[in-house]
């Protein structure tokens, strides 16, 4: 924990975790869409959903999504703001388990070109966040760090070649998960590095004729 | 790893006759590689964002969403300056003030600096800007308090916890107090040691303290808590500054409370099912704003 974890962050109240936990993990989900999205479905679970309202969780994750910081005093606003960009927002209130966390939501979000994505995410305190599914892969990071994701196609040296460029970029891996849906199927690579990955080393790991998307997750 | 020590820590200050937020500073220097003027700059751009809060709390236009808060701060403000209440002029009326102040625009969902949390964001700034104004203590040891408060604020965390969920009220106000009454003492003068000793008199003197919100919102009590925080705050660096000293040590009190925190029922942890969050006036406020879960069955007890 740093200083500027206890004092701090600057944020729009009422609640670390219902508030601004809630705003990134909209800002999440629109980072693992990798564009503006223009439908977005919310799914509430548990203390989320049953407290949600009172402390404006479900205003936070709609400013997330529209790119709005945890700190932006229009977040007050969101739905406002979400209705002036076009962006059709729908709420559930959902079940995902007893052992998800209380403080968790789906969120599903629909680009312009119709391509879509989805993060299941927690709030777990202090602003703190937790990502356990991205598009179907079970995951877990919080983003106190530069994250990129690489969906990819499942084959032998795939992480080589990814790791190559990294390493090429002085890019310290600070953590890594790997998975994939079946042998041979789509993967995604989560990889949490000490300092942002230049936009040249993330142009070259998209290159790569076994990568299907790069999308950084850099949430304040 | 070895577990944080409030007591390790004001001693290390004490040795290298500093102050704990001097120490913290440098701390947080090399564990960040960030130049220590660029974290007293982002220090005191904090203290600025407080003070904003402040301000739009004092202006009497923060109303919650809800709307069954807002204005007190601004009624105490005006009861001061017509010189009724307890000590008009003084630093305690100033930081009840301040602190209601902060809370209010929390809960009007406007803009605040969480320390440690959104829910004790009144604590904090409510006493260390009662200081700088009533008690006049110059802006930049107030800026250095904020990192004695930082550096106290992470080894309850570690140790206990700084959550009303996790540890009811006591961890949420009663660790934004325990942090301002540290940083009250060492920007008033007082030593390390008197520093944790604060710490020590906040957290023994706010054991217990549940938290109990009426529908789940960061409303009522939330408001009078930070306010009563801050004044407990008041207390425990009064107590320190004149040399009082508990027989216990600070970190096994931190651990104490740490303890009573998970000994709270549920039903006293943020959930809204139990204490005046389920009177039956709560109840039916909460009933009207569509946000009433019922509590859930208590278990039998065994006889």
């Amino acid at each position: 924990m740093r200083a500027f974890d206890v004092v701090g962050p600057v944020m729009v109240g009422p609640s670390s975790s219902h508030t601004a936990g809630a705003c990134r993990i909209g800002l999440l989900a629109r980072a693992v869409l990798g564009t503006s999205p223009v439908r977005a479905h919310v799914g509430l679970h548990g203390s989320f959903a049953a407290t949600g309202r009172g402390h404006g969780t479900d205003r936070a994750i709609v400013a997330g999504i529209l790119g709005m910081a945890p700190s932006d005093p229009r977040l007050r606003e969101a739905f406002a703001w979400a209705e002036a960009a076009g962006v059709v927002v729908t709420f559930e209130t959902v079940d995902l388990g007893p052992h998800v966390h209380p403080n968790t939501a789906r969120v599903t979000l629909t680009g312009a070109d119709g391509r879509v994505s989805g993060v299941v995410a927690s709030s777990v305190g202090g602003g703190r966040t937790e990502t356990v599914e991205v598009d179907g892969f079970p995951v877990r990071f919080d983003l106190s760090r530069p994250t990129l994701l690489v969906f990819h196609r499942d084959q032998p040296g795939a992480v080589a070649d990814v790791a190559r460029i990294l390493a090429d970029a002085r890019a310290n891996i600070a953590a890594m998960q790997v998975g994939r849906q079946v042998r041979g199927g789509e993967a995604l690579m989560v990889i949490e590095t000490d300092g942002r990955v230049p936009p040249w080393a993330r142009t070259a790991i998209e290159g790569l004729p076994e990568v299907t998307a790069v999308r950084p997750v850099e949430v304040p | 790893m070895s577990t944080p020590s409030l007591a390790a820590l004001a001693d290390a200050a004490t040795r290298a006759s500093r102050r704990i937020g001097q120490i913290v500073l440098e701390e947080e220097a090399r564990e960040t590689s960030e130049t220590p003027e660029i974290l007293v700059a982002r220090m005191a751009d904090m203290l600025d964002v407080m003070r904003e809060s402040v301000a739009e709390g004092l202006s009497g236009t923060a109303r919650s969403t809800s709307g069954l808060v807002g204005g007190d701060a601004q009624r105490v403000e005006a009861c001061r300056r017509a010189g009724c209440g307890i000590d008009p002029a003084g630093v305690f009326a100033g930081a009840v003030a301040r602190a209601l102040a902060v809370s209010e625009v929390n809960a009007a969902m406007g803009r605040i600096v969480a320390a440690p949390t959104a829910g004790a964001a009144g604590v904090l700034p409510g006493v260390l800007l009662a200081l700088e104004a009533e008690g006049h203590v110059p802006t930049d040891r107030i800026v250095e308090a904020l990192f004695t408060a930082a550096g106290v604020g992470k080894v309850i965390a570690a140790r206990a916890s700084l959550s009303g969920a996790e540890g009811g009220c006591q961890a949420e106000t009663g660790s934004a107090a325990a942090m301002a009454a540290a940083a009250a003492v060492e920007a008033l003068g007082g030593s390390p040691q008197a520093a944790a000793q604060a710490v020590a008199f906040t957290l023994q003197n706010m054991m217990g303290l549940v938290c109990d919100p009426i529908g789940g919102l960061v409303e009522v009590p939330c408001l009078g808590r930070n306010a009563a925080a801050a004044g407990q705050a008041l207390v425990a660096a009064e107590l320190a500054l004149a040399g009082a000293v508990h027989p216990i040590p600070v970190d096994e009190i931190i651990d104490a409370m740490g303890q009573v925190g998970k000994a709270l029922p549920v039903s006293l942890r943020e959930t809204g099912w139990g204490g005046i969050a389920v009177t039956p006036t709560a109840r039916s406020i909460a009933e009207r704003l569509g946000l009433w879960t019922e509590p859930p069955k208590p278990e039998p007890v065994d006889p």
